[in-house]
């Protein structure tokens, strides 16, 4: 059987999570699984795909992928796929990987499957619509590669011990191929928790009305401590928050301990990014808003009195002891 | 400059999406030009309007799809294009970035604008095929655009924060909501819009066959996801604070 593999961009902390999470997976789906690597780096995180179930990693640490994103990682996949005949690659979904998938797929002819959220088998992908209500399951035909974009944190990422083989890869890609190039990079860092990390997120959506009240939920965030503070695509669009706050379909996946969802509606596109949570608290001054029906505790109330209260009550059942 | 905006009419957005019993996407004639390919058919108005050109809207879709180019002109776009054909129902991303391309291929362009994703499809995907089967060079997720000297400088939304790229034209890129405020028809636009050139193509006017565009993949089963035990909706009052609270300390997260 031809192999399975998974395309692992390498950023400055080492592979995506995400590539782990799908090397778990792959390695259930065949034996022969293999990493593909690229951005500076890429040699060195091979020691962390390896024990993540690839046993060969094809390497490019070329400072190329990470400078012109898209064009020269897509051509580096088309040349190893020429070599190597794969079944199957499976990619995490962030917008690189969705551009180099893209452009993958049209060097291939080969299938693409979008926001898969489960691989039932090598030839099949299973996704979720209408916010999860309905799972769907897709066979994949034509061609191989199948080509396959999986939503984060759709399985657990676990080392299974093993090593990997590096292979260096030597495309060479013609100046005038390159595209696009990044001249300057901004970061607009949150404090506080990761979000897709923190066991606590409070989310923020259009009923706070502005920038200043995300304030409000900043200060909820460190009466609880270990909180993270996200927001709403409408939040977001808004500019009340960067996008790096964004959870949900076109944003990110979060699975906390709680997740309370403050002047948000529970839009199909922000329920997929949050439905994993493990407890789920609405404060939504609307009774039928949807985001209501699917919280494990629902209050109907206005959140500008809710939230203050609420940050009040920890605070003295902290000092109680 | 010119532009070419892919919008794609979609199933109302307000509505509730509902499966047919051939698994595919129920699509009636209460659809709606995709508002996520507003901001990138804005982006390119203001554009055109600033150093002149041409804006051409670019639809794949059923015959209802006029509706949506109708409101691209409607908003400004000079002329539009619909490809529709009996072989294009159920296409997958595949045969619809093909379709696409052909019909860039078949003409003069400096750019082309998509959405990030579609509203109904969300693959997310249409468009850097697209790019790559010209042999354009592409961005993702845009949300502030002007030219440069080397053909146009953007900053581009990413995951810690955004970047600003550099990039030869022609390029296809795609604008994410938010990059600005898409502009509603005006009476005036309305009534030009019945005026301006609107062509009809099939795929064989694209040098295309039916195989070209024939789905690789299937829908095998659609099955309800299992419900969850909805909790319980209580009105903000004497207790409603406590309950939360009581929530967070059961989760053991205070
Ligand atoms: C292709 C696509 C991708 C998308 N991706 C995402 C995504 O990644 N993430 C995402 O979130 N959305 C996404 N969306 C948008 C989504 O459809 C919704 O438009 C969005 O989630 C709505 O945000 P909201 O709930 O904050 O706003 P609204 O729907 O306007 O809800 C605001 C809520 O606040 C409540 N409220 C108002 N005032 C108060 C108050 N004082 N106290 C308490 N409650 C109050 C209201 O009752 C209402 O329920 C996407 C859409 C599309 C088409
Ligand atoms: N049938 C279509 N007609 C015109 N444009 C489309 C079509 N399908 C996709 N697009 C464009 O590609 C973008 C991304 O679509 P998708 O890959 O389906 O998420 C959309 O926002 C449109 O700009």
């Amino acid at each position: 059987m031809s192999a399975i593999w998974v395309y692992a961009p390498v950023i400055s902390e080492g592979p995506h999570a995400a590539a782990l999470e799908l090397l778990t997976k792959a390695r259930t789906l065949g034996d022969q699984v293999a990493a593909v690597a690229l951005g500076p780096g890429a040699s060195a995180a091979a020691e962390e795909l390896g024990s993540h179930g690839a046993s060969t990693v094809y390497a490019g640490d070329d400072a190329v992928y990470v400078e012109h994103p898209g064009r020269p990682a897509a051509d580096a996949l088309a040349t190893l796929v020429d070599r190597h005949h794969p079944a199957l690659i499976l990619f995490p979904t962030t917008y690189d990987a969705r551009d180099v998938a893209g452009r993958l797929q049209a060097r291939t002819g080969s299938t693409l499957m979008s926001n898969a959220t489960d691989l039932p088998a090598r030839d099949r992908a299973r996704t979720e619509i209408f916010g999860g209500a309905k799972v769907v399951d897709v066979e994949l035909g034509g061609p191989e590669p199948r080509l396959v974009l999986v939503r984060p944190h759709s399985f657990p990422a676990e080392p299974a011990g093993g090593s990997a083989e590096v292979v260096p890869i030597d495309v060479d890609l013609a100046d005038d191929r390159r595209g696009a190039r990044i001249v300057e990079r901004h970061e607009e860092a949150a404090a506080g928790p990761k979000l897709e990390e923190a066991p606590v997120v409070i989310a923020g959506g259009r009923g706070l009305g502005g920038p200043e009240a995300f304030g409000i939920l900043d200060d909820l965030a460190s009466a609880i401590g270990g909180a993270a503070v996200g927001a709403s695509r409408a939040a977001v669009d808004a500019g009340w928050v960067p996008y790096s706050f964004q959870i949900g379909q076109t944003g990110k996946t979060v699975k906390p301990e709680v997740y309370l969802a403050v002047g948000i509606s529970g839009a199909l596109q922000h329920v997929v990014g949050m439905k994993g949570a493990r407890r789920i608290v609405a404060i939504n001054k609307d009774a039928e808003a949807p985001i209501l029906k699917m919280a494990d505790l629902g209050v109907v109330g206005d959140l500008f009195q809710i939230v203050p209260q609420l940050a009040e009550e920890i605070r003295r059942r902290r000092s109680a002891g | 400059m010119d532009v070419v905006v892919f919008t794609k009419f979609v199933p109302d957005p307000q509505g509730t999406p509902t499966l047919g019993p051939d698994h595919l996407l129920v699509r009636g004639a209460d659809g709606a030009l995709d508002p996520g390919d507003e901001y990138g058919l804005e982006l390119a108005l203001q554009l055109v309007e600033a150093e002149g050109g041409h804006v051409t809207a670019v639809s794949m879709g059923p015959e209802e799809a006029l509706a949506g180019l109708q409101r691209a002109l409607a908003m400004g776009a000079d002329d539009g294009v619909l490809i529709t054909d009996a072989s294009l129902r159920g296409a997958d991303a595949l045969g619809t970035a093909r379709v696409l391309a052909a019909a860039l291929a078949g003409r003069t362009w400096d750019l082309a604008i998509a959405g990030v994703e579609s509203t109904d499809g969300y693959t997310g995907t249409v468009p850097a095929t697209i790019a790559e089967l010209v042999d354009a060079a592409g961005i993702s997720a845009v949300r502030r655009l002007e030219r440069a000297e080397a053909g146009i400088r953007v900053e581009r939304q990413v995951e810690a924060g955004f970047d600003v790229l550099e990039c030869p034209l022609p390029a296809v890129i795609t604008v994410t909501a938010g990059a600005n405020e898409p502009r509603y028809p005006s009476l005036k636009g309305i009534m030009q819009a019945k005026q301006k050139p609107l062509e009809r193509l099939g795929i064989e006017d694209l040098g295309l066959s039916a195989d070209d565009v024939a789905p690789t993949q299937a829908v095998v089963e659609v099955t309800d996801a299992p419900s969850t035990a909805g909790g319980e909706v209580i009105v903000a009052g004497d207790d409603a604070v406590a309950r939360i609270a009581d929530l967070l300390a059961e989760a053991k997260v205070i």
